[in-house]
């Protein structure tokens, strides 16, 4: 059973599927909590997420060239996360702000305007050409595979796609704290339901709106160092191939919902990841090609049966 | 005398551009003027129907399918139907919820359309594209043409092999210009009409008010998809147009989001949205402050490289970028400053004759 089934499909696409939808579920995070809170679908997210990869890369190149050992990725995303917290706050105050009182459609255009502001100056800046992130093939942890071999059920996991997962699992109970027991976390997540509610009971608008950015920041960054482990390089489009999964994830879990986000960014993963596996016969159910259409059918569905998603976010 | 052909060809080129340009931006502003749909898959829209268009009228190759070498009409009218079909589907589902869904939507449309495109290569020869499209009026010198009818009922092959050899080579790039413009001209004047009609001002007051709209019986729903299906036919058109122009279509750098959807929206932005005339204004002024820009920062790099010893095809690669993020900018300013453009929108007074 194991040999002929499980081992492939737990290894080549359970576990990847896992590893896309942890980082797909990191970024719907930030998009989710935006649309709730800010409500207005934010083009730029993706962008922010890719921006956070390359200058932790940048970071770590710098202590490479001045120390002789480059940091690992993810202690070189703390400064970078800090970096691009500043980042969402400019671009809040510059470009989103002055929408604030205007129809959600003006800031909308305003985030995709800042989706391609973003983009050209990464492109400018470090060159539109690949970047290796991390040199070397990843091998599976040993330790994991030794347990689970004298199980008889030999699971592969390389050390990149554990500390992936193992990351997402804290960034998640985190964040669970954080909306859950602290005054902010509160606010936030009163905002989210209901702005009018939260504005008459004194919560102060732009501190949650402050307060959204950093978690929203935090878990971008977080969510491209994660893909840019995965694949081991850098892309200038790697931000803008993820938006339209993290936005399916966002709609599938309901917008406002952060754990929402997490399982729909779970679903979606897996969801492409397996649509490959080949169920019927020996070829693959649907060429891998067409991996990133199955994120926007499943978001095309929901949209038609239950626009409000699976935990009853807001419908708009 | 050489140079002011040279001069005049690009002026031509300037015109055609411009005017493929205009097109989008009108069907945009169909979507987005008149009903306030927020459309981000304009380049999905315009390759539907350049890849229709491309298929349908094409000498047979064994690249791709067919190339049925149908008549010209009848690849742009495909083109335009089939652009409006993918709209409808898209507009049926996500137009009853609110404009942020739409822009999700028309976005990921978009990519999978490149991906329908790229992948299926027996169709469309995947990420190598179709080449030897048929242009308008070049296409009378191909010998498939002058040798069947209509052209073949006026004179012979070799009659009309000797009226094309007396011509100068360039003949049909005014006349291409010319027709794209009249294109423009003829599509400018019925959308007038339609502005001015009851269903315009239906569209108006749906966007304005729509609970009111709704109230006074007014199929809201409806009439957007209308506008929406209207909209992406046009841009179906363009799509038909900018396949001829460029002669040679594959699905990523010719329809690129950044360059297409992008600069249209900057476009009308800038031209004033919800004003036709002001669509048109501004897809000729950015058209040409973006290939100007192109000559002043090349002329830029070339100083930069004379004066000092930075690597200019390094600076050459990333001033594409730079244009790209002063455009982004330019956008923002606009949208902050001058919401309603150059030529603000008029509305039609209630004595207007329709």
């Amino acid at each position: 059973m194991w040999e002929s089934f499980g081992f492939e499909f737990v290894n080549f696409y359970f576990i990847p599927g896992l590893v896309l939808g942890c980082i797909y579920a990191l970024g719907a995070i930030g998009i989710t909590l935006t649309f709730g809170i800010l409500r207005f679908a934010n083009f730029a997210h993706g962008e922010v997420m890719m921006t956070g990869a390359y200058v932790t890369w940048t970071i770590m190149a710098i202590t490479g060239a001045l120390f002789g050992w480059a940091l690992h990725p993810l202690i070189a995303a703390i400064p970078s996360i800090f970096l691009m917290i500043l980042v969402f706050f400019v671009v809040d105050r510059f470009f989103y702000k002055p929408f604030r009182k205007a129809p959600t459609i003006k800031v909308v255009m305003a985030s995709f305007g800042m989706m391609l502001v973003i983009r050209s100056l990464v492109q400018i800046l470090w060159g539109p050409n690949q970047i290796t992130f991390v040199r070397g093939i990843a091998k599976p942890n040993g330790f994991i595979r030794e347990l689970t071999g004298s199980l008889d059920m030999m699971i592969l996991v390389p050390n990149k796609h554990f500390l992936i997962m193992a990351g997402t699992v804290v960034i998640v109970i985190l964040l669970g704290y954080l909306l859950t027991s602290t005054r902010i976390g509160k606010a936030m997540r009163a905002v989210s339901d209901s702005p009018d509610l939260a504005l008459v009971t004194g919560i102060d608008v732009e501190v949650v709106i402050r307060a959204t950015w950093i978690v929203g920041g935090a878990c971008a960054v977080a969510a491209g160092v994660f893909l840019a482990m995965d694949i081991q390089m850098l892309e200038t489009t790697m931000g803008f191939r993820m938006l339209l999964p993290m936005f399916a994830a966002a709609i599938l879990g309901g917008i406002g919902k952060p754990y929402g986000a997490v399982l729909g960014g779970l679903v979606i993963g897996l969801a492409e990841e397996l649509s490959s596996y080949p169920w019927i016969g020996d070829s693959p159910l649907l060429s891998p090609g067409y991996k990133s259409g199955v994120a926007f059918s499943i978001m095309i569905v929901m949209l038609i049966v239950r626009p409000s998603g699976l935990f009853k976010g807001r419908t708009f | 005398m050489d140079q002011l052909i040279g001069y005049f060809l690009y002026f031509c080129s300037l015109l055609a551009v411009g005017g493929i340009y205009s097109l989008i931006a009108l069907g945009l502003n169909v979507q987005w003027g008149f009903a306030g749909l927020f459309n981000v898959g304009i380049a999905g829209f315009v390759s539907i129907g350049a890849y229709t268009y491309a298929l349908l009228t094409t000498d047979t190759s064994p690249l791709h399918y067919g190339g049925l070498g149908l008549p010209l009409a009848v690849g742009i009218v495909a083109a335009m139907i089939a652009s409006g079909l993918i709209s409808a589907i898209i507009g049926v589902i996500c137009i009853r919820l609110r404009s942020d869904y739409l822009a999700i939507a028309t976005i990921g449309i978009a990519e999978i359309i490149k991906l329908v495109l790229k992948n299926n290569s027996e169709i469309t020869n995947g990420p190598r594209g179709i080449n030897k499209i048929p242009r308008l009026w070049e296409n009378f010198t191909e010998e498939r043409f002058y040798n069947d009818w209509p052209m073949s009922w006026f004179a012979s092959a070799e009659t009309w092999q000797s009226i094309f050899s007396s011509l100068p080579r360039w003949w049909w790039q005014p006349c291409f210009a010319l027709s794209i413009i009249i294109a423009v001209y003829v599509v400018y004047k019925l959308l007038e009409k339609l502005r001015l009609s009851p269903w315009g001002r239906m569209m108006t007051a749906i966007r304005e008010n729509e609970p009111a709209a709704h109230a006074a019986g007014k199929n809201v729903t409806g009439r957007r998809i209308e506008a929406f299906i209207l909209g992406s036919m046009i841009m179906g058109l363009a799509g038909a147009v900018l396949a001829m122009h460029l002669r040679l279509i594959e699905p990523t750098n010719t329809f690129d989001p950044s360059k297409l959807t992008f600069l249209v929206w900057v476009m009308l932005i800038a031209g004033g949205s919800g004003n036709n005339r002001g669509a048109i204004l501004g897809s000729f002024l950015i058209w040409v402050i973006w290939s100007a820009s192109e000559i002043v920062i090349n002329v830029g790099i070339d100083v930069i490289g004379d004066f000092t010893n930075i690597h200019v095809g390094i600076l050459s690669t990333r001033a594409g970028y730079l244009r790209m993020l002063l455009i982004g900018l330019l956008l923002q300013y606009i949208l902050q400053k001058y919401p309603l453009g150059i030529l603000p929108e008029s509305r039609p007074t209630a004595s207007s004759k329709t």
